[in-house]
């Protein structure tokens, strides 16, 4: 007997049920009600009506940043959403229904019982959100572990697939690691790959695309917003001439999907690669766009069970496919007011630091999403600038960060000078930001950075009028 | 990467009260300024530029460093140990800083391995400096 949500009390059944964490400030740890029956058949009767009615309530309290208990200081501030984001709420509310015995634990490839039916019932239900948010056809998704997974089958898939046609793919040299290790992997079996380079902003235009295709040419790789600047490819037009030239086109869009407007039932795109983790939804999933018309065909990397249609074998994740569902659903209802947020959260941040000396925007402010906010502080090397700003979390294009020891291989493709890429930090804001965050910020930037160029040696050069390009380094 | 609890508190103390920590330069003009050998490595490219200064005074026939100062522009294991390698230096001889190894940065600092790279280039520094300080004395 699923005795979920009850307890009983001087011998009665009563219903209690969790709030979630964002909300407990203003509701308390959880919610109770009467069911006012002795007899548990009753009571579970009376549960089933009790439950949604005390669930309506947490909808109608608006949605406060789950941290707001702990104080600015205590806690240190995340700017790394392009990273990774926190689980939002709902959406963890939803993946808990789908473990238990009492949840929908079944195998969505059970088609001999109820288990298995209610657990495709949902898996299908999170395909027709995800669907929704990009106007596509929900036979167009199939369910992979994430963008990486979604990027090496949408490539290698169809390298593999259409190699008679030709063996030469195009790419960028900003792509993320998941596409440009999987072309460097086509390289050995002999694929011939060609890196377009971006303009200074980080753009790739659509005329060096055009330029690039071959007659052999049988992919276009290319990502929606670039995850270190934030910048933003034109990829409709890009899409018109992959089109008009029988060329697949591939969009990465990681960090695009419930971040900006898209519409592929308008735009020429044939695959495309997406992640719940970007978007308030679980680690562990992600979703690969495949066109129906045309019919892009893909060789699989993955055998086995024949499941998403022989395209990628494996027993689906009925909770993690609940979750990205769910996140993407909240992301069509949010983009909007999400979006205006992030947009604010710049301008504050920007407004507050560009008076600085010396201070750089990596890629654009226009044409490029809010969430993502790159700039370098010259003569200050970005990993002690993150240590002095040692109550928010950032990321920096620094080599000392990476551990290659190299600077990030996108700023330097933009043209920027190494120094210039040692000295950058990336603000990723996102949902769970608050304004005093950011406020708070611009003064801790600026202090940091002024306490840092007093102990910089190129910043006292600099000040003295030497020319830094004109000195012999050791 | 996570640095050790010293490199932290060496970095936070440089940062936060550069003045007692020899943050800072002596230029031409200044006085003593021909007692003072710099020495500076590193490249602003390779994301870290390190300069030491050392003034030194005869004692007893002996050149002793009896002060120094630097900037640092490096991660936060340069800065720290740039720090860490002017506790070392103030009141030695030039030979017993010639004398000094990384490795005894590294041990104090627990540095990681990754950025062992740090102290070999505040080891290169005090080198520097002290060649630098001993082409001045030639010049004399």
């Amino acid at each position: 007997m699923n005795k979920k949500y009850l307890f009983k009390r001087n011998n009665t059944w009563w219903v209690k049920v969790p709030v979630p964490l964002y909300l407990r400030d203003d509701m308390g740890f959880d919610l109770r009600k009467s069911t006012g029956e002795k007899d548990l058949d009753k009571a579970l009767l009376a549960r089933d009506k009790i439950v949604p009615e005390l669930k309506s309530k947490f909808v109608s309290v608006p949605q406060k940043n789950q941290f707001a208990e702990s104080s600015f200081e205590e806690r240190t501030t995340y700017f790394d959403y392009a990273s990774t984001t926190p689980v939002d709420e709902r959406v963890i509310e939803k993946m808990k229904d789908c473990l238990s015995f009492e949840g929908v634990f079944g195998n969505s490839g059970s088609r001999s019982h109820v288990y298995g039916w209610k657990a495709e019932e949902l898996v299908e239900e999170a395909r027709v959100n995800v669907s929704k948010l990009l106007n596509c056809d929900p036979r167009e998704i199939i369910w992979t572990s994430g963008a990486t997974e979604s990027d090496n089958l949408a490539i290698k898939g169809a390298a593999n697939f259409y190699k008679s046609k030709g063996k030469h793919v195009i790419t960028s040299k900003i792509e993320h690691k998941a596409v440009l290790d999987v072309c460097r992997q086509l390289e050995k079996d002999n694929y011939e790959i060609t890196y377009l380079d971006p303009d200074e902003k980080g753009v790739i235009s659509p005329a060096a695309v055009k330029k690039a295709i071959r007659e052999d040419t049988v992919l276009v790789s290319l990502m929606h917003i670039n995850n270190e600047i934030g910048v933003i490819n034109d990829i409709e037009e890009i899409g018109n001439i992959t089109r008009a030239n029988n060329v697949i086109f591939h969009v990465d869009a990681a960090q695009s999907a419930g971040k900006v407007p898209m519409d592929l039932s308008s735009l020429n795109v044939d695959l495309m690669s997406f992640s719940a983790h970007k978007i308030y939804g679980p680690k562990g999933i992600g979703a690969l766009y495949i066109s129906r018309k045309p019919r892009i065909r893909l060789q699989p990397l993955f055998h086995g069970g024949g499941q998403e249609r022989g395209i990628r074998a494996g027993t689906l994740p009925t909770h993690q496919i609940v979750g990205m569902g769910e996140a993407f659903r909240i992301a069509n209802e949010q983009m909007e007011m999400d979006h205006q947020k992030l947009t604010n959260f710049r301008s504050i941040l920007w407004n507050g630091l560009k008076d600085m000396e010396e201070i750089y925007v990596n890629g654009a402010i226009e044409n490029s999403f809010p969430g993502i906010f790159n700039l370098s502080f010259n003569f200050v090397e970005g990993e002690s600038l993150i240590m002095a700003l040692k109550n928010i979390a950032v990321s920096s294009g620094s080599a000392c960060t990476s551990a290659s020891l190299e600077p990030s291989y996108v700023l330097r493709a933009l043209g920027r000078p190494d120094e210039l890429a040692h000295s950058s930090i990336r603000f990723s804001f996102g949902r769970f930001t608050r304004k005093e965050e950011v406020e708070n910020t611009v003064n801790l930037v600026k202090n940091s950075v002024s306490k840092l160029r007093e102990i910089s040696p190129l910043w006292e050069m600099y000040q003295d009028g030497i020319d830094l390009d004109k000195i012999e380094w050791a | 990467m996570a640095y050790s609890q010293k490199v932290v508190d060496k970095f936070e103390e440089t940062l936060n009260n550069p003045e007692k920590a020899s943050v800072g330069r002596w230029k031409p003009g200044d006085e003593d300024f021909h007692r003072v050998g710099t020495g500076i490595v590193g490249a602003p490219a390779c994301g870290d530029v390190m300069k030491l200064q050392i003034k030194c005074k005869n004692i007893d026939g002996v050149n002793r460093i009896v002060d120094a100062r630097f900037k640092t522009y490096g991660c936060g294991s340069a800065i720290a140990s740039s720090g860490q390698l002017i506790d070392m230096l103030k009141g030695k001889t030039l030979e017993e800083a010639q004398a000094i190894s990384n490795q005894e940065i590294v041990d104090i600092l627990e540095l990681p391995s990754i950025k062992i790279h740090c102290s070999v280039l505040a080891e290169e520094a005090i080198h520097r400096a002290i060649d630098d300080f001993k082409s001045l004395r030639t010049n004399d």
